[in-house]
């Protein structure tokens, strides 16, 4: 009986299975991409450290942000050229973008979307995502089988990154293409003109490198070395409950 | 404790791993053989642009509310060899442009015989692959009117255009582009721009306009036009000045 409790029900300490190979090799690309792109896409945008809303803007028209450029440790290539930061931009760019594709499309075929990221029943009650930010707050994570799947806040921000930021990214990115806005005019429609869409990038942008960030104080918190491990091996071994 | 060590560890790490990743990264593109993949992006972005939108779709146009209050210059502001002050200090009343290459009727074009030609005039957004936009209005003769008249022959794969405006080393700003968006319907060659004549530093007396391309694949100052079947033998053999000297995409609708 124990023993195949045991079975259903791993428990804290318990070597387990915990990320498929296709969230793996694509959180690897992922990083990759993320990377290079935020790089190159600050050297590109250093040829003209401004922004403005609407189809039209230029060095007449008032932009609502203005910045010096952007350093070289923060640009791909470290030194000044349009043409290379644009020629890894559209490269990886392309990468990126099938990337996200096949990844979307292996997860709903594994079910990985609905089992782990779909939200259940009653995860959204504002009680139990009150519940998971006091969690949070208090740095208690959950252990044992609990812990092998997603909380809301992880369900929430996951959802946000893969459904939301990164297709906003991908689109904003086509708008500022000319030959993609005569075949989808559509797109300047949606962000309100390529100058828009050229600035919603650039938020897009900065809104994935907080994430990364809060993704990163979270990896520390819950463990490095497991964390990690987990999702280059796929293996992770569940945390102990205090009291257990 | 274990954890604050961890974490100013990792954060050391990061940092000097975005040092190394970037330093990598310029070696990278110093790269013979990487910079041969990382510059046939610009093959596939075409590709995928040719196979999944029409090519006939024509680049948004907007209403005179829409333009620009001013529309800014870039690029040669005003070419300073001898052969376009000549040609200036009458207006450009000697003005030819040369249909020449793999056609069947060569062509001398006068800026009157232009002007007398079927026009087209659209109000199109102008990007400039800086990131800068810009709306104007332009009115010119369709370029395939042109090439009609000169008959293209099977051989013809791209139309180079020549321009007056040096660009210092001895070279000559120049662009070319492919037999889809030369054919294209608002593929025009400009000589009016916000209803008045072009001005100098928009590229007098006659530009092209290809509109769902990026700034530099739309010469100023234009005296001939070429059909070629390979690029390669023109000046640095990639299709353009930009492209021969910086690097930039040969093909700009990205």
């Amino acid at each position: 009986m124990d023993q195949i409790e045991m079975k259903d029900e791993p428990t804290g300490g318990d070597l387990v299975r915990r990320h498929r190979l296709s969230t793996r090799i694509w959180h690897w690309t992922n990083a990759l991409c993320l990377y290079v792109l935020f790089c190159s896409g600050l050297g590109i945008f250093n040829a003209h450290p401004r922004l403005y809303w609407g189809e039209y803007g230029a060095i007449f028209d008032k932009p609502w942000l203005e910045l010096h450029r952007f350093g070289p440790l923060w640009t791909l290539p470290s030194y000044y050229s349009l043409a290379l930061a644009r020629r890894w931009h559209l490269a990886f760019a392309l990468l990126f973008a099938f990337a996200l594709l096949i990844y979307m499309l292996w997860s709903l075929a594994n079910r990985h979307i609905g089992r782990d990221l779909a939200f259940r029943r009653g995860e959204l009650a504002p009680r139990h995502i009150a519940a998971d930010i006091w969690n949070h707050m208090r740095l208690r994570f959950p252990t044992g089988a609990e812990a092998l799947r997603y909380n809301v806040l992880q369900k929430g921000s996951y959802i946000f990154v893969i459904f939301i930021a990164l297709p906003l990214m991908i689109l904003t990115g086509l708008t500022m293409s000319p030959g993609w806005d005569a075949g989808a005019p559509w797109l300047l429609d949606l962000f309100g003109g390529r100058q828009s869409a050229r600035s919603i990038h650039f938020i897009c942008a900065w809104t994935l490198v907080a994430f990364f960030l809060v993704h990163m104080v979270m990896v520390v918190l819950a463990g490095p070395f497991n964390e990690v491990r987990s999702m280059i091996t796929g293996r992770y071994r569940l945390p102990k409950g205090e009291a257990a | 404790m274990s954890a604050l060590i961890t974490r100013r560890a990792l954060v050391g790490g990061m940092a000097a791993g975005a040092a190394t990743l970037l330093s990598g990264c310029d070696r990278l593109s110093a790269n013979e053989d990487f910079r041969k993949i990382l510059f046939s992006a610009d093959n596939m972005h075409r590709w995928t642009q040719r196979a999944l939108i029409n090519r006939e779709a024509l680049a948004r146009e907007y209403s005179p509310a829409d333009m620009s209050p001013r529309f800014r210059a870039n690029g040669t502001r005003y070419p300073q060899t001898p052969f376009y002050l000549d040609m200036s200090s009458d207006l450009f009343a000697r003005w030819q442009v040369k249909v020449g290459g793999l056609v069947n009727r060569p062509l001398s074009l006068s800026m009157p015989q232009i002007r007398a030609m079927p026009q087209r005039e659209q109000i199109t957004r102008h990007d400039c692959v800086e990131g800068w936009s810009a709306i104007g209005k332009w009115r010119g003769v369709p370029l395939k009117l042109i090439l009609e008249q000169a008959g293209l022959r099977d051989t013809a794969r791209y139309i180079v255009f020549h321009c007056a405006d040096d660009m210092g080393g001895g070279k000559v700003y120049y662009e070319s582009c492919d037999l889809v968006d030369a054919f294209h319907p608002q593929t025009i060659l400009a000589w009016a721009m916000n209803d008045k004549p072009l001005q100098v530093a928009h590229g007098a007396p006659v530009r092209m306009r290809i509109e769902r391309q990026l700034g530099y694949k739309q010469p100023k100052y234009v005296t001939g036009i070429e059909a070629v079947s390979s690029l390669r033998g023109i000046n640095g053999g990639k299709g353009g000045f930009w492209e021969d000297v910086a690097g930039y995409e040969w093909y700009g609708g990205l």
